[in-house]
């Protein structure tokens, strides 16, 4: 599909300023831009960005828990992470396609994560040491990311916005399976409930901080906001996501790893520690556990199937008639 | 939409479960079928025969999954972790069938009673116990390579399946009625990368062909029966790999011809090495990788 607002000069002319009404219009009333709609060029960049970054996260994200693949200790687990896996995969391809709706192309943003030009969740650089992680996982990080996810299905922009509905209805799948293992390795042996604290004290912090910085520092948001891409700060939605974890922390049986961690009785609402940002910044910045082990693999498949690329290709060429 | 409606179709998400792939449901796989062994069916011979072609998806499946986050593109990630899927289910109600029939071998020794027989099969069993042929067992090599191997093993089972659709065991005829689906897909699947990558490049018609020269030897084996499967299959109630084989050939051949590809002398009939047991360093390798987790954990359930 070609995109319509990519050669748009930058200058206003006449038809702009109606096609710019018409867009704000659009906005103020609630309704989806669709792809062949005009939009200003910081609207699709800041869109291209978001879920390009949210579509590397989805297929990086497959890394940590693909790891347990093989080794899964009953063949109903290995089943049901496969399935997870697999649909991981899946919404990388929704969200892909959603970007080039906006005229990106999908080979050239997996170029741009493999060349660190863009980011993906920092969340997805930590290990996964025990199968414990790929429950916390389920249950934390997944549920961040439903929190995160659930207002995006409301996004201004409607392919966007489509591909999110889909995507956190698995989610919330993922969620309750994760929830489940751990539930189960809980009811299990003292070695499993171990593995089970162990790994939500690993993965706490790190979920609290995948909504981001707090809104005072987060310089996107403002714009991300007034054009209906984002609908909540990151504070709200941090806050949104404690108090939803807090009581299946206790359902569960295990401690979260935050002695400031206490009930506001008036305003019904969890009060949690200090966020440790410098280690957000350490781990963006390349400094995490496996930030360069998770992009080595994604160039691997690149890069060692490239001649499988170009034989589907060439295939396709020779039969196209 | 509105937020509220979006949370209210997760909650509602929650009872679809016809959205998950088949076999990662939470449910015994046999629960609701007959499984009384038909008349004059020795129950020994019907469980070691259900290890065969269960061995084999199980296998087949782990293989799979490690191309898994190492695929050329998504959609080669999804179609492979779908095929994955579907052996696993394979592989689960044959382990499960195997298990009701008492075929268990050292393995209920070893598990605790609390995990079931899929698991005591699948993870108690040592390398000698179990039944995957050479085919399935093979290192990936390339996904060229990787694809021949799933071409040739989906054409096997599928023909072999296709068949078992009539087993006077209701059980292996239900999980054959279900399973042809599945492996013509897969058949499919791989059969459509052999001709893109033969009739390709000129460097993936020499992988692939790569791949037709090393997995063409573990056709050997296949079709020589072993002696449960031959008394099974005077019986009614398994397949006798010998009647497949001219099917087999007449379809790698044909994929082969059109993928401009060289179709390599087939191999002289051998005994059966993996169904009664022989393997090599593959299938040990393949097992501790499939089985240290559990082991470590003997008494833990998940």
């Amino acid at each position: 599909m070609s995109a319509p607002t990519l050669d748009r000069p930058a200058a206003a002319s006449p038809d702009e300023t109606a096609l710019r009404q018409q867009f704000e219009a659009t906005i103020a009333a609630d309704h989806r831009i669709e792809p062949r709609d005009w939009m200003p060029e910081g609207y699709r960049k800041t869109l291209v960005r978001q879920i390009a970054q949210h579509a590397h996260s989805e297929i990086i994200g497959m890394q940590p828990e693909g790891d347990w693949l093989l080794a899964a200790p009953s063949l109903r687990r290995k089943a049901v992470l496969l399935a997870k896996v697999q649909d991981e995969a899946g919404h990388g391809m929704y969200l892909y396609s959603a970007a080039e709706t906006l005229g990106a192309d999908r080979a050239d943003l997996t170029d741009k994560l493999i060349e660190r030009r863009q980011k993906y969740s920092s969340i997805f650089n930590y290990p996964t040491l025990t199968y414990a992680d790929v429950g916390v996982i389920g249950w934390l990080v997944d549920g961040a990311a439903i929190c995160n996810q659930v207002p995006l299905c409301r996004s201004s922009y409607g392919p966007y916005a489509r591909a999110m509905i889909r995507i956190c209805k698995e989610e919330s799948f993922h969620q309750r399976q994760g929830y489940e293992l751990l539930m189960t390795m809980m009811r299990g042996t003292d070695a499993q409930r171990a593995m089970v604290q162990d790994a939500v004290d690993r993965w706490w912090w790190p979920s609290l901080m995948m909504f981001g910085p707090p809104d005072e520092e987060s310089p996107n948001s403002a714009q991300s906001m007034a054009w209906g891409i984002k609908r909540h700060g990151n504070d709200e939605l941090r806050q949104r996501f404690v108090d939803m974890s807090v009581p299946q922390a206790q359902a569960l049986g295990v401690t979260l790893p935050d002695p400031d961690l206490t009930l506001d009785e008036a305003g019904g609402h969890w009060r949690f520690g200090a966020i440790d940002w410098s280690e957000l910044q350490r781990v963006i910045s390349g400094q995490g556990p496996c930030n360069a082990e998770r992009i080595a693999r994604r160039r691997a498949a690149r890069d060692d199937n490239a001649w499988v690329t170009e034989a589907a290709s060439a295939y396709a060429a020779k039969h196209a008639s | 939409m509105h937020e509220e409606t979006v949370y209210d179709a997760l909650t509602n998400a929650h009872d679809d479960a016809g959205h998950w792939a088949f076999g990662t449901g939470f449910d015994d796989p046999l629960a609701g079928v007959d499984t009384t062994v038909p008349d004059g069916v020795d129950p020994a011979d019907l469980g070691a025969y259900c290890l065969m072609l269960g061995d084999d998806a199980l296998v087949l499946a782990q293989r799979l999954t490690q191309w898994i986050t190492a695929a050329p593109e998504l959609e080669e990630e999804v179609a492979i972790g779908n095929t994955g899927l579907d052996l696993l289910g394979q592989a689960r109600l044959l382990l499960a069938r195997a298990g009701s029939v008492g075929v268990l071998g050292r393995s209920r020794s070893r598990a605790t009673e609390s995990i079931p027989d899929e698991d005591a099969l699948a993870y108690f069993r040592d390398a000698d116990e179990f039944r995957s042929t050479g085919l399935v067992e093979a290192e990936n090599g390339d996904f060229g390579q990787t694809m021949v191997r799933l071409f040739v093993a989906s054409t096997v089972r599928l023909a072999v399946f296709a068949r078992l659709r009539d087993s006077r065991d209701p059980v292996l005829a239900a999980i054959a009625a279900k399973g042809v689906h599945e492996l013509a897909y897969h058949r499919d699947h791989a059969a459509r990368w052999v001709l893109r990558l033969g009739d390709g490049t000129p460097e993936s018609h020499r992988r692939a062909q790569a791949g037709v020269d090393a997995v063409w030897p573990h056709l050997a084996d296949l079709f020589t029966a072993t002696d449960v499967e031959s008394r099974l299959a005077a019986g009614g109630v398994a397949v006798d790999p010998a009647d497949v084989r001219a099917e087999v050939r007449d379809v790698l051949t044909t994929v082969l011809e059109r993928a401009t590809l060289r179709v390599p002398e087939w191999p002289a009939d051998a005994p059966p090495r993996g169904r009664t047991g022989e393997h090599g360093p593959e299938r040990t390798g393949l097992l501790e990788g499939l089985q240290g987790l559990a082991r470590e954990h003997p008494a833990a359930t998940w």
